[in-house]
This record gives structure tokens, sequence and C-alpha cells, in this order.
């Protein structure tokens, strides 16, 4: 027979994954493949004849090109020599910096520069990504894609991501032809937003060419590189071919990134025997011997295959170093979907989130999943509140802004009525008011109108003939009345002409600065140093819309007519049937709630019904020396006939207590105040005098809720406060009547 | 005034100076009311040759020699044809062209000016025959 308990695990989302054990042969082993080579580097006479396990003769299209123009022979020698470990130590030693450590990465091969990654742990990976990241401070980017290929949704969607603080944005086409009409939509949306955010739209590259001629979009991350000769050919390209068509982009203007990732290889079945760290490491290589500024990388789309083997999480991590290592900007994956488990996906996040990459995303959905046609939506717009407060629990920057729902409101509204002036200017089919609402208020492309795809896609066809470019959109903007968007779209057309978002990862701020490595780059060299969350960006990043004052939550808690009055000091009687009920300092006067709400004359009424229901006499006291729930219930049983008191702080937690127990010794706790209604305390009065009366008493029975604390923690300090400002230190204990009751009997 | 690659970039913030389109109107002139009046088109809207190589001269000085050998090859390919452009492209793809055709590839992209490129061109060629990557004609 099998445990339940096994059987409740295995109905967890988690179950629904796969995990395997490493097999080198498929190249499904994370990191230190027993068949990776051991580093090596020949050279005679300036040309290299062997490198990492091969002879010159037996080199590879990939070898063949990291020799030709990835390898600094004058660093090579004294690099390659240095120890695995010393290397690996170097990569977190703050005393190193950056630069020396780029400068040694110039001479090392990819089998050396794997060993060396693989040699640190997950924290020592972190510590490692800080500080060679390219860029001084972190940022992410977004997806903003429907399933409609709605403009409106697709303005708005990109408007309040730009407003939200991403400073590249994603889109791609679910038909080819629908290209231009989604670069613009993405184009007026971002500079609605704010001005300066790039765009690209992922397409097939003869097409992503023409958007960026034309000026629709501003940067490219889809040139992909492999880390095997057959996968690279398969995919249709040589780092020659790759190479080149970077080259091509940039003489038009176009930011590129390489793309790449453990377990492509693995996947497209030719890793070699390989581990997808070594293979990362030659797919690297390539891509700073292209000359590419920078790479997304960290496993992107086969994410979910590198982690079904064990170390996957801390391989893709490792990736992420290696890339920075090779002073490439890092946009570093957590788009696809890693996990169905929501732990397990955020523990993986952390590797990036952390320590802060140029784009801790290549592509957070801005909208919900259901609208991500990448296939994406690891983290999408229903998860945004929680990254936002993670960014807030670690005071860590991770490339997200709140912004309040009106604010959000207002750039949407503003991008969908934008791009339905530019439709209506350009002649393509309009956008109608209908869709500006959706767009700006709904949820996702299901709530928008359906529209007449085949003219938006024929009309897509003819704007490319006419030749449309950014400036007709600038154009179109202005003479609908939106100047700002017009300038905007005029400043990202201004950055082609000065090509200065080209250099290693670069943005663009509100104002039209770039920066990039080179002029903002990260200089970390420990504590003190390097990009710190602080000042008003923490301001910013800690104010999160829902977040409420301490004072505002508690409020004025002392509104209404009184309802005890204090008769003197209490003296200690000796009617054996007497319960004295104790309550803090605050009770009923600054405090007149419990923390359920509970009006504290009604929990009084209750507590004493109870006391009487059992035959015993209540009798009223306030403790003014003490909060604490043990000691006001001790006090009052030292006052009590019978010896027997209940005490009861103002937020409602209670404690039945004998005169001859140790002060925090009790008879019965009743801590789970948020739970409790008026008739648990006319069992606790119940239970009181029958402790007082000498009978049998079964305790009361409590319910358990686990998540009280989390909810009502912040509540319980702040009416905890309130109770502990209230005490008169020293102060004897007060005898109380109700007001409007006859005096206690 | 000289160009300074290590104290110039941001050159569009500031060395706009150093930064015209290719009809060789200033960048501050880039404007809204030029576009209005229809002074710019959108084919002014790219970066020179000329630009690229000053973006070349930075990304060298910022100690990225490959990202500047690339920056000086979209430097000649800003002189190249759309058309030429994607065509070479193609050719260097995996088995679509022989080594012949990428020499008379290599031979066009040198008439637009295009030495680096068409050198990077000629190693290619070299590599795919002996890996076995040139079509067969």
């Amino acid at each position: 027979m099998g445990s339940e308990r096994f059987a409740s695990r295995a109905r967890r989302e988690l179950a629904l994954e796969q995990l395997v054990s490493p097999f080198a042969e498929l190249g499904l082993v994370a990191a230190n493949g027993p068949s990776d080579p051991a580093p090596e580097l020949v050279v005679e006479d300036g040309v290299v004849t062997r490198m990492d396990g091969r002879d010159a003769a037996d080199f590879d299209v990939i070898d063949r090109f990291v020799v030709a123009h990835g390898l600094d022979l004058d660093v090579a020698s004294a690099a390659m020599a240095l120890d695995d470990l010393d290397l690996a130590r170097r990569l977190v030693d703050i005393d190193v910096p950056r630069a020396e450590l780029v400068r040694l990465s110039r001479g090392l091969t990819p089998a050396k520069l794997a060993r060396a990654v693989g040699l640190l742990d997950p924290v020592e990976l972190m510590l490692a990504l800080k500080k060679l990241r390219a860029r001084r401070a972190p940022g992410n980017q977004a997806h903003v894609t429907n399933l409609k290929e709605s403009p409106a949704l697709l303005a708005a969607d990109a408007a309040e991501a730009a407003r939200r603080g991403f400073a590249e944005l994603e889109t791609t086409v679910g038909v080819a032809r629908y290209a231009p009409l989604n670069a613009i939509a993405l184009l007026v949306g971002s500079q609605t937003g704010r001005p300066g955010v790039m765009t690209q739209c992922a397409v097939e590259e003869r097409r992503n060419l023409e958007l960026a001629i034309r000026g629709l979009v501003t940067y490219a991350e889809t040139l992909s590189v492999y880390g095997t000769e057959p996968v690279f050919v398969d995919g249709d390209d040589t780092p020659w071919s790759k190479s080149f068509l970077g080259a091509a982009y940039a003489s038009r203007g176009v930011k590129v990134r390489f793309t790449s990732g453990t377990g492509s290889e693995a996947l497209m079945g030719h890793a070699q025997g390989m581990s997808m760290l070594y293979l990362e490491a030659r797919c690297l290589a390539v891509v700073r011997a292209a000359g590419s500024q920078g790479v997304q990388n960290g496993s992107i789309s086969c994410v979910a295959l590198v982690l079904s083997i064990p170390g996957g999480t801390r391989t893709i991590l490792g990736e992420n170093v290696l890339a920075a290592w090779l002073d490439l900007e890092v946009a570093s994956g957590n788009d696809a979907i890693a996990s169905h488990s929501e732990i397990r996906k955020t523990a993986k996040l952390m590797g990036q989130f952390l320590p802060g990459t140029d784009f801790v995303t290549s592509g957070y959905s801005v909208m919900p999943r259901h609208d991500n046609t990448f296939g994406g939506g690891n983290f999408d717009a229903d998860d945004l509140d929680e990254w936002l407060t993670i960014q807030r629990d670690w005071q860590v920057d991770a490339g997200i802004e709140p912004v309040p729902e009106e604010e959000v409101l207002r750039v949407r509204e503003r991008a969908a009525r934008a791009v339905q002036a530019v439709f209506a200017e350009l002649g393509l089919p309009p956008v109608a008011d209908v869709e500006v609402v959706a767009a700006t208020t709904g949820y996702d492309a299901r709530g928008m109108p359906d529209r007449d795809r085949a003219a938006d896609v024929e009309a897509a066809d003819g704007l490319l003939a006419r030749g449309i470019s950014g400036l007709d959109v600038a154009l179109a903007l202005d003479r609908r009345g939106f100047p700002e968007v017009a300038e905007a779209v005029l400043g990202m057309q201004r950055q082609r002409v000065a090509a200065d978002y080209l250099q290693t990862s670069a943005v663009i701020d509100a104002d039209g600065v770039v920066h990039s490595a080179v002029n903002d780059p990260n200089v970390y060299e420990g504590p003190g140093t390097g990009y710190r969350l602080e000042g008003e960006r923490w301001e910013l990043l800690q104010s999160l819309p829902q977040v409420v004052s301490p004072a505002e939550l508690v409020g004025d808690l002392s509104e209404g007519a009184p309802v005890v009055e204090e008769l003197g000091i209490a003296e200690a009687h000796d009617d054996p049937a007497e319960v004295v009920v104790a309550v803090g300092p605050a009770f009923a006067d600054t405090i007149r709630r419990t923390i359920a709400g509970l009006d504290h004359r009604e929990v009084l009424d209750a507590i004493c019904d109870g006391v009487r229901e059992a035959g015993g006499t209540p009798r009223l006291v306030r403790v003014r020396r003490v909060a604490d729930v043990a000691f006001i219930a001790h006090d009052g049983s030292r006052l009590s006939g019978s010896g027997i008191a209940l005490g009861l702080q103002s937020k409602g937690t209670a404690v039945i207590h004998r005169s001859d127990l140790e002060p925090l010794d009790n008879l019965e706790l009743f801590g789970m105040s948020p739970l409790y209604t008026l008739e648990s305390y006319r069992a606790m009065g119940r239970n009181a005098a029958g402790y007082a009366l000498g009978k049998r008493v079964g305790p009361v029975p409590t319910q358990l809720d686990n998540f009280a604390r989390a909810k009502l923690i912040v509540r319980t300090t702040l009416l905890h406060a309130r109770e502990t400002q209230a005490i008169v230190p020293g102060a004897e204990p007060v005898e109380l009547a109700l007001v409007g009751a006859s005096v206690a009997q | 005034m000289t160009f300074d690659p290590t104290n110039d970039y941001p050159l569009g913030t500031r060395r706009p100076d150093l930064v015209t389109t290719p009809g060789g109107r200033p960048l501050a002139d880039v404007t809204l009311d030029a576009v209005r009046a229809g002074e710019v088109d959108s084919s002014e809207i790219r970066a020179t040759s000329a630009t690229l190589r000053l973006q070349a001269g930075v990304a060298r000085v910022a100690g990225r020699p490959q990202l500047a050998e690339n920056l000086e090859r979209a430097a000649e390919l800003a002189a190249v044809p759309d058309h030429l452009l994607l065509d070479v492209y193609t050719a260097l793809r995996p088995g679509r062209a022989t080594a012949a055709t990428l020499e008379e590839w290599a031979v066009r992209l040198e008439e637009h000016g295009a030495d680096r490129t068409a050198a990077f061109v000629r190693e290619a060629a070299r590599v795919y025959v002996e890996r076995g990557l040139v079509a067969h004609g």
C-alpha cells in the first residue's frame, strides 16, 4: 500500500515534469562532461595548430572561426597557463577588476572558459555575474504580442511596458505578413509610454532587415548560433554567414544581439557527447568573434530540457556568467516557461534576478500568458505584483517599476488612440473606438473586437510597397494631435543616424541619451561600489501601489462613546466564585475592536455572560503596567477571589490564569484572536468560571489558521504598539465598570 | 574639431557636429519641422559609413576589437545596396554557393568599396571548401 503523502505530492504541478539522469552520449549532461576536451592551445610560429583536443586539420567551422577572429594570441599563453582554480577564484575576487578578467578571456579557449566557470558554486556564480555585467545598471526586456494581432492592444501593452521601465520591447507575428503593422503598433505604443525604448519584431531575416531599413524597429536578437557544426549547419547558417548578417544589420542602424543557449545541440540531436556548458562556451566564443555586442543566452527555449538534468539551473547561470566574462551584453532568458512549479521557476530566476543582468529577462510577458505568441510567458502580467514585491523584498532592481492604475490606464489609452490616429492617417483599416476602450481596460485579446484580418494583411503588404517609414509615422502622429509621441518617434530615427546604440549593452533614456558599457560601465569592486539600489530609485521601487502607511492601517481606534469607566485602584477580593476579567492598558479606550473586528463592549458582555452561565461572578479590572497577555492575566488572578482570571489584550488574545502558577505558565491560552467570535469569548468565560468553581473543564475547542500570522502580523504589531503606548509604568490595576450597565455584580 | 573616441561618445549627445545624414544634413537639423517641410526623407534616416567608422573607433579604444571589426564591415556595407546584402548573406549560408560564386560576390563587394567584407567572404570560402559547406556545381 502506497503513502498518501507521496500520492499528494504526485498531484502537484512539479510532477508534470520529467527529470532524467545524465546521459552524456546525447549531450544530456550539464557541465564537466566526461567527453569534454581538456583545455589546450598550441601555437607554433604565431599559428594555432591545436585547440581543445583537436589538431588544426580537424578544426570544424566553429573552431576555425574562433581561431580566426576570437583569440588574442598575445594574451593566450599566459592566460591558458593559469591554473583552473586560480582562474575561477579571480572571477569572484573583488580585487581583480572586470577589465582584467575580460582581458584574460580574450586568450582563453572554450574548454578553458567552461572549466573555470564550472568550478563556481551558485553563489559564486552570482557574485561573478554581478561583477562581470557590462552595463552599470541592470535592465529588462518585455514581450508584447496578442493572439488577434490587435494593433490597439499591441500599442497599449507596449506603452504600459515602456512606462513600467522596460528598456526593450519585442514583438513577433502569428502571420508573417502582419510584421509592418505590429512593428508600427509597437513603435507608437513604446514611444507613448516612454521615449527612447527600443523595439524589435522577430521575423525572418529578410523581412526583419526591411523593417529596420524603414526605421520601424531598432534592434534584433534573432541571430542564433550553435555549439556544434552539424547543428549550426542544420540551422542553415555558419559563423561567417551570421557574422555577415550582424554587420549587415549594423550597417542599417540595427542593434544586434545574437542568441544561443544550452540544450539546443542536444535537442537537435548533435551534441557530439559534449556537456551543455562546454558547447555554450563554443557558442559564446563565436558570438564575440563575430563582433556582436551581446547575446541572448541562458538556455532560452530549451530551458525545460536543461532543467531536466542535474545541475541544470546552475549551468544556465554559468552560461550567463560566461557571456558576461566575454564582455558581451547579456539578455538572460527567463522568457520561455521553465517549470510548471511556481517555486521552482522563481528559484531559477533568482540566479539572474539577484546579481542583475543587462536584461534580467529576454522577454517578460507584459500581457497575460494567453496572449504570448512566443510560447513564452514564464512571468506574465498576472505575476507583476509578485515581481515588484520580490524586488522590494531583496532591495534589488530587476528592471520593472510600479505604476499606479490610473497612470497605466492613461498611457494605454493614449497609445491606443495614437495608433488609431496613425492607422487613419496612413489609410490603414480603421481602429474603432471600441477597440481603444477594450485595449485600455481589457484583460487580453479575447476581449478585443475581431478585425478584418484579410484587410489588415493586405494593408500591411501595401504599406511596404508604399515605402512607409518611421518618418511617416512621426508625421502622422504630428498631424493628428500627438506631438509628444511624434517627437519621440523622430527621436528614435535620430538615434539611427548617430548609431550610438550599436555599442555594447546600449539602452536609451527618456532624454535620448544612450547608456552603454562605454559611457556607463559596470565597475563593481565589492561593497560600496557598482550599481546599488538606493536613493530615489529605491524610493520608487519600494512604493508599490498597494503599500499603505502603518498609521493609515490602524486608523483612529478611539472613536465613539466611552465603554468603561475606571472606579479606582482594584483590591484583592475573597469571593471563591469570582472570575476577574483583566483587560489590557488600551482596551476599550484607545483601541475599541479586536483584530477580528469584534467590538470590545460586545466581547466583554460575551465573556461576562459565559462566566455567569457557568455559575461564576465576573469582575472587570484593567491592568495598566504591562501589555503582555500573560502578565495581564496573572496580575488579574492575584486580585481574584477564586485565584482565576481571564486576561484579555485589546487585539483579542486571551489567557486563563491561576494565581499560583508562574506568570508565563497558564491554564488555557487563546492565541488565534483573528478567528474568534463572540461565542468563542463566551466559551472562554464559561471555562474560566469552571476552573474557579473546581469543575472538570475541557479546553475550549480552537481552530488553526496557519496563514493568520502572515496575513495579520502587521496589524498585530500596530495594535500591540498602541497597547504598549498605553502602559502606565508601575501603575496598580484599576476597577472597571461598563458604562450604561449596573455596577458589576 | 577632431574626434576623440575616448571622450566623444555618445556622439548623438556629445558630438552631434560629427554626425550627418547620408545627404550631409547635420544631426541637429533632423527635426520635426524639417520633416514637415519635406526636407528630410526616409533615405536620410540612417548612419553613414563615416559615422559607423567613428563608432568602430569608439569600440576599438573601449577594448572591443571584434565589435570594432564588425562596425568597420558595417561601415563598408552602409554603401552596399539592400539586395546585394541579402544576396551575399544567402550565398554565405551552408551549401548555397560554390567557391567560384563566393569569389564573384567578393569581387562585387570590392566594387562597392567593401574590401574588408570581401576578404571575410573569401576567408569563408576557403573554410567552406575544407569543411564541405560549398555547393557542388
